[in-house]
């Protein structure tokens, strides 16, 4: 009986806690549907007597939103090929050979995590300048052929490390090579940790706006993030037409969610 | 004689294999992070602007600059200190106190999950220009409900005193990825130790003090360090949100580096300013694992 109360209680504080977490997310949408008028009424009304969904179509043509969308997905492209080939190249190299310095290399790349990007922001920024390429996409796609990161490296070690090691000594007795032995025994068990980390890149790649906002000063190269960026500074008062890019930005991300969850929260675990 | 020659050369194929397998990574760790370090470092020992475009080594002169003089330093350090504790200690209870109640054998969690989640989900700048609406002093949902129930409306944002619990606010609606981690560590405590307190007359209470904390005990840690390290590189609601603003109540430590490199091309300046970061960041991080020796139990031991 006690416990009983308690679970009502609880499914009370659930239900109070999602309304909040999903309050938000109904403004967006309520605003993004309205007119610029309707968005600025006081009181607020909570739903739009008209639902405008042309304002859908609009930020399409008011902002070019459709040349941002291609310019992330050709940022995105690359940036996903060189952090999931790197990085499961890595993560196999520290998880099943052995080398001189192996152990060194990996705490070193591990102990990044803990950097503040702002200490080599700097040097970075001016390297790329001295290289000429402010305003391309190069600082934004060429650091992903490096590993990925130390967390995409050791994310896909300790997936390596989970797989028995029979099935190499097996190959290589079979006088398979280790290039071999990674495409074609190992790959294929590691393919949903690969899924994990191509959704985080997708995920930094869709949400970062300080690698472009450093990089790109060209609004004909801008990224959605950097679009959405410049319509919020632009057109102020058009609340509306904010509300519909921000929310065009945000349906990608949870749908990729969406696609990803089980293998995600499988792998995860 | 035959046979260790085989077993070398081997062993040196094998070396060989490795070190190529990890040159992307070995390669990436000298030249975007390392080399970078080392560039920074000695740049903060430089005058070095991108306008004047000369060099000169200054020694200490930036540094202490930034200790003596610079108002602005001493004021995005409170900023950032008040921040990254207060945001990450209410992130956490609040994070922890949905896993409890998702916890308590409830039906549909994976709806729950999700829809504790989806604000995770949110590109940051969609999230802050969204919150800047709902923060909006005229037009925005929060101070639509505040009126609602007859309570007076706050500037949120764009007041001295609320722009920083504001954005707490903000990051209190993020905090679904750390429920989830929670969630997951909840779900690993034997339930046969819960059963154990309730036969020596514990309640609800003693549960939660006397096992899930101390089981959970490290993924607190780890919630709390990841939280902290993430806090103080807090950015992108200064940029887009406040401008670091009103007065520099919300001037957080990363945005004044930016705005010394990127805006008055301070290079060198702004290097040692990163420094200093990486030096606090650095001493809270050690403290905090020096504290969580004495509450954090590995393994259910002790």
């Amino acid at each position: 009986m006690r416990s009983r109360g308690w679970k009502i209680i609880a499914y009370c504080l659930l239900l109070f806690g999602a309304a909040l977490s999903l309050l938000p997310f109904f403004w967006m949408v309520r605003s993004a549907l309205m007119t610029s008028s309707e968005i600025f009424q006081f009181p607020p009304k909570m739903l739009p007597d008209h639902w405008l969904w042309g304002n859908f179509i609009e930020i399409f043509e008011v902002v070019e939103f459709g040349l941002y969308l291609k310019n992330t997905l050709f940022i995105l492209i690359p940036v996903l090929i060189g952090t999931v080939l790197t990085s499961c190249m890595c993560g196999f190299g520290f998880a099943r050979l052995q080398f001189p310095g192996k152990n060194i290399w990996f705490t070193l790349i591990i102990a990044t995590m803990m950097l503040p990007p702002a200490v080599t922001l700097i040097p970075t920024f001016m390297l790329w300048t001295e290289l000429g390429a402010i305003n391309t996409y190069w600082p934004l796609v060429f650091p992903s052929f490096f590993g990925g990161g130390g967390f995409f490296i050791f994310l896909m070690r300790q997936f390596f490390m989970s797989i028995p090691r029979e099935l190499d000594e097996a190959a290589l007795i079979d006088g398979a090579n280790y290039v071999q032995i990674f495409v074609f025994v190992l790959l294929p068990l590691v393919k949903p940790a690969l899924l994990v980390v191509a959704f985080f890149t997708f995920t930094n790649v869709w949400n970062d706006f300080f690698g472009p906002l450093i990089y790109l000063n060209d609004e004909s190269l801008f990224t959605l993030a950097l679009g959405l960026l410049q319509l919020q500074g632009t057109y102020t008062s058009d609340w509306n037409l904010i509300m519909a890019a921000a929310t065009v930005m945000t349906l990608p991300a949870i749908l990729v969610f969406f696609l990803g969850q089980n293998i995600l929260l499988k792998v995860l675990r | 004689m035959g046979a260790r020659k085989k077993t070398t050369r081997f062993a040196r194929k094998e070396h060989l294999a490795g070190y190529l397998f990890t040159l992307p990574a070995i390669l990436g760790l000298l030249v975007w992070t390392i080399g970078p370090i080392v560039a920074s470092l000695v740049l903060s020992f430089t005058d070095y602007q991108v306008i004047a475009d000369t060099i000169n080594w200054i020694g200490f002169d930036n540094y202490i600059t930034i200790f003596t003089e610079d108002l602005y330093f001493k004021q995005a350090l409170v900023v950032t200190l008040y921040f990254a504790f207060a945001s990450t200690a209410a992130t956490l209870v609040a994070a922890l106190l949905i896993a409890l109640l998702m916890n308590m054998k409830i039906k549909g969690q994976g709806l729950w999950r999700t829809l504790f989640y989806l604000p995770v989900l949110v590109p940051a700048v969609a999230a802050n220009i969204l919150w800047m609406w709902l923060f909006n002093p005229e037009f925005g949902l929060l101070n639509g409900i505040l009126r609602f129930f007859g309570l007076p409306a706050s500037m949120w944002i764009y007041d001295e005193a609320s722009v920083i619990p504001s954005l707490i606010l903000l990051s209190i609606w993020g905090c679904g990825g750390a429920a989830l981690i929670f969630l997951a560590g909840l779900q690993e405590i034997p339930k046969d130790q819960l059963e154990a307190v309730e036969l020596d007359g514990g309640n609800a209470w003693h549960q939660f003090r006397f096992v899930t904390i101390p089981t959970i005990s490290p993924i607190i840690f780890f919630n709390l360090i990841m939280g902290l390290i993430g806090a103080f590189q807090t950015f992108n609601q200064a940029y887009i949100m406040t401008e670091g603003g009103p007065n520099n109540a919300s001037l957080f430590y990363v945005y004044l580096i930016y705005r010394e490199a990127f805006v008055h091309s301070n290079m060198g300046y702004a290097s040692a300013l990163a420094w200093i970061l990486f030096l606090v960041v650095s001493l809270f991080t050690v403290l905090i694992f020096r504290w969580g020796k004495g509450w954090v139990f590995y393994g259910g031991g002790k």
